[in-house]
């Protein structure tokens, strides 16, 4: 069967020039494999400024010139090139961003989330539709000719979710939708983005509050160092034996009310040869001091660890 | 010692008032925490503490006293985002030494690597700067800490070695922290108590 959208073994870096004309390679993202299912969400985890944002951005087709991108995007089982992206984005595919800051401040809200037409009559349609969108999400017709500065934070939020729905996509992908929000808001945004999987469309939640991604979503992936660690039922996250990989137990043990538990150690700032956790990891074997692990199947569960590798060796 | 504010009036327009007559007070041996909506005034009431904003009502005082503001300001303030409070041409060798040079025991308590000195600050990530700018807040004359957010932006791993950290060393040098913060849980962890901002905010 094919997924609504698989991700194969991308890896993202980015040319940078330090002192002079010496040229630096940063990798961001090594080897991402991940797919969506319609009416699924996925949630992909990781502390911020690790480049996760990237993921979605590479899936949109709008990074920036001096990124090197490999590896393989599909969507509906074609393969996404830089054409199909651009046809897709923004109808098919499309972003919630994270901030009120994605708005155009000098443009009234429902004319954005209507965007660009060819005529007047696709125009009326679109305006239809706004209309219908605007109102699920109780936002009345004196909403329409606000401005963005005239929005509170949680009718801002609407309207950029009411945007990226207009175009009915099948797949959505929410960038950081809750930080900074109060209780309330994060409740809200959450029963947003599952009423949407009620909706049977796919969804790519990109965040790094654990707490959000346990609420909404059906699978996460814990995203270390620019790799994957694991992926994982949300089921299985609320107990810490059913997770594999020794960093995603450290982090469900950290939560405060799972006893806020110390685990020392930070993530390698270079490149490391070996596994990213090596450095940290309580059952760290020889061989992952220099070889990075794959992304492997184990029960059902995606692990990158050397120790499930051989166990299922054994099996 | 003792941190006290007192009836703290602050509007930035006159269309809307942020804070009336708000009041709270802090020991040097406890941690307060202070929960309340987005959007409702709590940074504002964070830059009135630590003295950003001066043009308010009311009083800020230590020991019933005002704060001078010539010499070290004795009340500091982190904010969330660490990235927006350093230059971004200082090595973080100069970020980290521009108010005092801490030593070698507690660069360690916080887990500061010797090789992140030499970088700069858009080569680390959030959860690394962040523990250099706690680091420098930590001035022997600090007496009181305004943590505005400090661990919203950070994974839970990170979250709990900062926490750890600021606190040991906040309990062993009488140093008095406020704790503003969305995750009532958290609060719930490192605080001796919460105040609720609607609760104390008389608008």
């Amino acid at each position: 069967m094919t997924k609504l959208l698989e991700v194969n073994n991308l890896s993202i870096s980015f040319t940078q020039y330090v002192q002079g004309l010496n040229r630096h390679d940063s990798k961001v993202i090594s080897d991402l494999t991940i797919d969506i299912d319609e009416s699924e969400i996925v949630a992909v985890l990781g502390s911020s400024g690790s480049g996760k944002s990237l993921l979605a951005h590479s899936i949109l087709g709008i990074l920036p010139y001096n990124s090197n991108v490999t590896g393989e995007i599909k969507y509906k089982g074609e393969v996404l090139n830089q054409g199909l992206k651009e046809k897709l984005r923004g109808k098919e595919i499309c972003l919630i961003p994270q901030s009120v800051n994605f708005l155009d401040p000098l443009m009234k809200v429902s004319e954005q989330a209507i965007g660009e037409c060819k005529d007047d009559k696709e125009h009326d349609e679109k305006k239809i539709r706004q209309r219908e969108i605007f109102n699920r999400y109780g936002l009345d017709e004196s909403v329409d000719d606000l401005y963005p500065f005239e929005l509170s934070g949680g009718m801002a939020r609407k309207v950029l979710l009411s945007t990226a729905l207009i175009g009915n996509p099948s797949l959505l992908i929410a960038d950081e939708p809750t930080p900074g929000l109060d209780k309330k808001s994060v409740e809200e945004t959450i029963e947003d983005i599952k009423n949407l999987k009620e909706h049977n469309k796919g969804i790519l939640l990109i965040t790094h509050e654990i707490d959000v991604a346990l609420k909404t979503a059906d699978r996460i992936a814990i995203f270390y160092s620019g790799y994957v660690i694991e992926i994982n039922t949300a089921e299985n996250f609320k107990n810490t034996d059913n997770i594999l990989h020794p960093y995603s137990k450290a982090l469900i043990d950290s939560l405060p009310r799972n006893g806020f538990k110390l685990t020392e150690g930070v993530q390698p700032l270079d490149e490391v040869s070996g596994c990213p956790y090596y450095e940290n990891c309580p059952i760290r074997l020889d061989k992952c001091e220099n070889n990075i692990p794959k992304l492997i199947n184990h029960d059902g569960i995606m692990i990158r660890c050397f120790k499930y590798e051989e166990a299922n060796d054994e099996s | 010692m003792n941190l006290k504010a007192n009836n703290i009036t602050f509007s930035y327009s006159k269309k809307r008032q942020i804070l009336k007559d708000v009041s709270l007070s802090i020991n040097n041996n406890e941690i307060i925490g202070l929960i309340g909506d987005s959007g409702s005034g709590k940074s504002t009431l964070c830059k009135i503490l630590s003295g950003y904003i001066t043009n308010y009502t009311g009083e800020v005082t230590m020991d019933n006293k005002a704060i001078p503001d010539k010499d070290f300001y004795p009340v500091q303030l982190i904010y969330q985002h660490p990235e927006k409070t350093m230059n971004p041409k200082w090595k973080m060798e100069k970020v980290l030494n521009e108010s005092w040079t801490p030593t070698q025991e507690l660069k360690d308590t916080f887990g500061l690597k010797d090789t992140w000195l030499t970088r700069w600050p858009n080569e680390l990530s959030g959860g690394e700067l962040q523990r250099f700018s706690i680091l420098r807040a930590l001035n022997p004359k600090t007496k009181f800490i305004i943590a505005d957010e400090i661990s919203t932006m950070l994974d839970a791993v990170t979250q709990v070695q900062i926490w750890e950290a600021l606190i040991k060393h906040c309990k062993a040098n009488n140093i008095g922290i406020l704790a503003v913060s969305h995750d009532e849980e958290l609060l719930e962890v490192i605080c001796d108590d919460i105040l609720h901002f609607d609760e104390i905010n008389n608008l």
